[in-house]
């Protein structure tokens, strides 16, 4: 790949599929960028924001955001949200924060700032900030998936929550959420073929997003694909596709195991918790009855406490930050086998058309219509876009459970470097008593 | 507490004392005490039945002995089983009502969580039985008045120990001290009690009622914090990330080293436990000691009453007044009275009586006296034992949360380091 003149990359949008070049194609040859990307690299753009010189940014927090992500140019296992690992340099920038509670009399929702920073030429302005809630998330979501039927769109956290159980406005569940959705924002803002979808510009853009107008905008690529015949039925799937649905199976299980597994974690930790408590509370009550051990006693109570403290900490974390990434990927997972089964549709309608256009061919010399050539492309387009979007979820995944996996043990470290703190300073107050009583008695 | 360090292949030392303070009696200046081994035996009990028991092997040697070679003499040794101990304690508790004895260990195990039946021949309840045994003997042989004891040295020393006392008056004994308390309990209340005993009781019962929650709570709580769950956590996960497998694997590797070294650290946990349930069992021997004071303080108030009864007949019979209604008083009123030389009988009856009653009653002053002043002075020698020994147990307690701690960390600092190889 070439690197210099920052350009855009292709897209999949308005074109037509035969005239486009995947970047990852089996074909060898070099990129040849769209006319629209032509013109984005000559026209004038935002000095600073593309060649890694930081610029003077209003907001503290997109300074910072713009900063790690130009230091992280060049290093492709720093940042899995480099699809490409060249270090080109980006030219989207989206977060999600500031949630705000709204009260209307049908309903009250939450709302986020979404935020964008952009030198791009799809966008008429170089910055954006617009208020959006979960429906409209979700609703962009569905837009992307119809729109680019060969993709694999990152999931939404869930949708639904049990109105009983969890409160839905509750700091904890606002931030676990908003932390997903800024996360899928992200990763539909770096994935190359996604993140020029006219949907996500709207989405982005748009004072009002009205989300009936959607359908005007769906792509040629989405008619195509969604308009792959049904009942052909598929002969023989590429070896890797088969991996990919097997692994998918495999992967999707284990982890509503390992669900099952922390949740047990959780329900054991909450008993444990009770008791431990309970038992912080009769060394209280004990030391109410001595007289040279009080101190003593009312400082194991307190170590325990203490310990209870960071134990519940402990299982905040798991329950707010664990178990929440794990059930994203589990959605993430259906998404996906969605889009497999859809490349088995059209592969099987290619291979029918083809079938029969061979039978006619021999029976009556008719040529191989254009259509059935269109199908094979519409075959390898799709395996080739997939196939780059498993290299791209492959990396995010590990990824992504690296860090939960890190962010896991630095909290049970945390948790024990706090209990053993406490029973530390408790240790120094009892020995310091022991020479104190030493001394007395000699004396 | 008191600990000796004991070897199976006899290599130990002589008792240590609490930390400073110097229990050392003349017993243990001349001998070192131990209960070295269990074993079993069968044999047939009273109703000729067999039956199988644990024996334990009491072994005594001349402090600081060393043979010509250098190497430590031989002890004396003398096997006993369980119900032989208890006797010991029954005749200590008999003879010297005033002292707090020592407790022997659980008869049944208790607050058991990590095991499902408390079988008195496991060896690990043996093991601890053992241990709470010798923890026992090296009480009494620390103790200022019960480590004089001739009884008690025999116990150690001489099989036939029981020859040398009278087993049945020790029953009997034992046998009137417990009906008499009992009636105590049952009917009667003291009218002034020392208050210093009463403060003391109640403690002691506050002691005894907060030391079972915490064993409860422990036997409840270690269940739940003994959680295999993270190990199968890791295994899980591994067995199907080709590239994430090896970091997970060495990291289910290191869940399993830090479940097992947990294991050890409960282990000690278990001595912890011991500690508070001999101080548990110690609050019965302190409450037992309070109902003997109350016992004499009865008994005195009786004696005292009795007299001052008499008194008031005597100078009734003297005046011819009757204040005090009785049916002798009742029936003389009715049916006449009696003669002067049968009143100057009564009066002088009385007076012996009376003489009696005064020499009872300083007895029995006496007795209460030298009750208090024995029982009290144990009383403060057991507080600064109790202070000294739990102080001690919290510290080696949170030297294990500590030591619990630093695994912990150690384990997730390497787990951390395989995840991020991944």
């Amino acid at each position: 790949m070439s690197v210099g003149a920052p350009r855009g990359l292709a897209s999949s949008g308005q074109k037509l599929i035969t005239e486009i070049l995947h970047p990852l194609s089996a074909a060898e040859e070099p990129l040849s960028p769209g006319p629209d990307v032509t013109i984005s690299a000559e026209k004038d753009k935002e000095p600073g924001l593309t060649n890694g010189t930081p610029v003077e940014i209003s907001s503290p927090a997109s300074a910072s955001v713009l900063l790690s992500r130009l230091q992280l140019d060049g290093d492709p296992e720093a940042d899995a949200h480099d699809p490409f690992g060249s270090g080109e340099p980006r030219d989207l920038f989206v977060t999600v924060d500031d949630p705000k509670k709204h009260v209307s009399t049908m309903e009250t929702y939450i709302t986020y700032r979404v935020s964008t920073k952009t030198t791009r030429i799809e966008f008429d302005l170089p910055e954006y900030s617009v208020r959006r809630r979960y429906q409209d998330f979700d609703w962009l979501r569905i837009k992307l998936e119809d729109s680019q039927p060969t993709h694999l769109v990152p999931p939404l956290p869930e949708k639904f929550v049990m109105k009983g159980v969890v409160d839905r406005f509750s700091e904890e569940f606002v931030g676990t959420r908003m932390k997903a959705l800024d996360k899928f924002l992200k990763r539909v803002a770096d994935h190359p073929v996604l993140s020029f979808n006219p949907h996500l510009n709207a989405f982005l853009t748009a004072k009002d997003l009205n989300k009936r107008q959607g359908l005007a905008l769906l792509t040629k690529v989405g008619e195509s694909v969604k308009n792959v015949a049904g009942g052909y039925k598929l002969r023989a799937r590429p070896v890797e596709f088969c991996a990919m649905g097997e692994y998918l199976d495999t992967f999707s299980q284990k982890l509503g195991t390992i669900d099952r597994i922390a949740q047990r974690i959780l329900r054991e930790q909450s008993e444990y918790l009770t008791e431990l408590r309970e038992y912080g509370t009769v060394y209280s009550t004990w030391a109410g009855s001595e007289e040279q051990l009080q101190r003593p006693l009312e400082g194991v109570a307190g170590c325990v406490t203490t310990s209870c403290g960071a134990l519940e900490d402990l299982s905040d974390n798991m329950s707010q930050d664990f178990l929440p990434v794990l059930r994203e990927y589990i959605l993430y997972i259906e998404s996906m086998k969605n889009v497999l089964r859809k490349r088995d549709q059209v592969q099987a309608e290619y291979e029918g058309r083809l079938e029969a256009a061979v039978l006619r061919k021999q029976e009556d010399r008719t040529p191989i219509p254009v259509e059935v050539e269109k199908c094979q492309d519409k075959v390898e387009c799709f395996n080739a876009d997939l196939k780059a979007d498993w290299e791209r979820w492959q990396r995010n995944k590990r990824q992504d459970f690296k860090q939960l996996l890190t962010g896991m043990a630095d909290k049970n470290i945390s948790y024990y470097e706090k209990s053993q703190a406490a029973w530390e300073s408790l240790i120094t107050l009892l020995q310091e008593k022991q020479t104190e009583d030493k001394t007395s008695e000699t004396n | 507490g008191l600990r000796s360090a004991v070897g199976k292949n006899g290599n130990y030392a002589a008792a240590e004392t609490t930390a400073g303070h110097s229990t050392s009696t003349a017993l243990l200046k001349k001998m070192e005490i131990s209960v070295a081994e269990a074993d079993k035996r069968t044999g047939k009990n009273t109703v000729n039945m067999q039956e199988t028991y644990t024996v334990y092997l009491i072994e005594t040697r001349p402090a600081e002995s060393v043979s010509e070679e250098g190497t430590p003499v031989a002890p004396d040794t003398l096997w006993r089983r369980y119900s032989e101990f208890e006797l010991l304690r029954t005749y200590l508790l008999v003879t010297y009502p005033y002292i707090i004895v020592p407790p022997l260990p659980e008869k049944r195990a208790e607050f058991v969580w990590h095991k499902l039946s408390a079988d008195n021949l496991d060896p690990d309840f043996v093991e601890r039985r053992r241990v709470g045994l010798e923890n026992f003997l090296l009480r009494l042989a620390s103790h200022p008045v019960l480590s004089n004891d001739n009884i008690f040295f025999l116990f150690l020393t001489e099989i036939f120990y029981l020859s040398y006392i009278n087993r049945k008056k020790i029953f009997l004994l034992f046998q009137k001290a417990d009906s008499r308390l009992k009636s105590l309990s049952a009917m009667f209340r003291v009218k002034n009690p020392d208050k210093r005993f009463t403060a003391l009781k109640h403690y002691s019962e506050d002691l005894s009622t907060v030391i079972s929650q915490l064993l409860r709570i422990r036997a409840v709580k270690n269940r739940w914090g003994k959680s295999v769950l993270k190990t199968l956590f890791f295994s899980e996960w591994s067995a199907i990330e080709k590239e994430m497998g090896d970091g997970l694997q060495s990291a289910g590797h290191h869940m399993d080293t830090y479940a097992a070294s947990i294991d050890d650290i409960l282990e000690e946990e278990e001595h912890y436990a011991d500690q508070l349930k001999e101080y548990l069992f110690y609050t019965e021997a302190v409450r037992s000691v309070c109902r003997k004071h109350e016992l004499i303080q009865y008994e005195l108030e009786m004696a005292a009453q009795d007299l001052s009864y008499k008194k008031q007949q005597k100078e009734e019979l003297e005046t011819g007044t009757v204040r005090i209604f009785s049916l002798k008083g009742m029936t003389s009123k009715l049916f006449g009275q009696e003669t002067q030389e049968q009143r100057e009988s009564k009066v002088s009856a009385l007076e012996q009586s009376i003489q009696e009653g005064e020499d009872a009653l300083k007895e029995k002053n006496a007795e209460s006296q030298e009750f208090v002043e024995k029982a009290w002075n144990d009383i403060e020698r057991f507080k600064e034992q109790k202070e000294k020994d739990l102080r001690e147990a919290l510290i080696s307690y949170a030297i294990m949360q500590i030591s619990m701690c630093k695994k912990g960390i150690q384990v997730w600092s390497n787990a951390k380091e395989c995840f991020n190889k991944m």
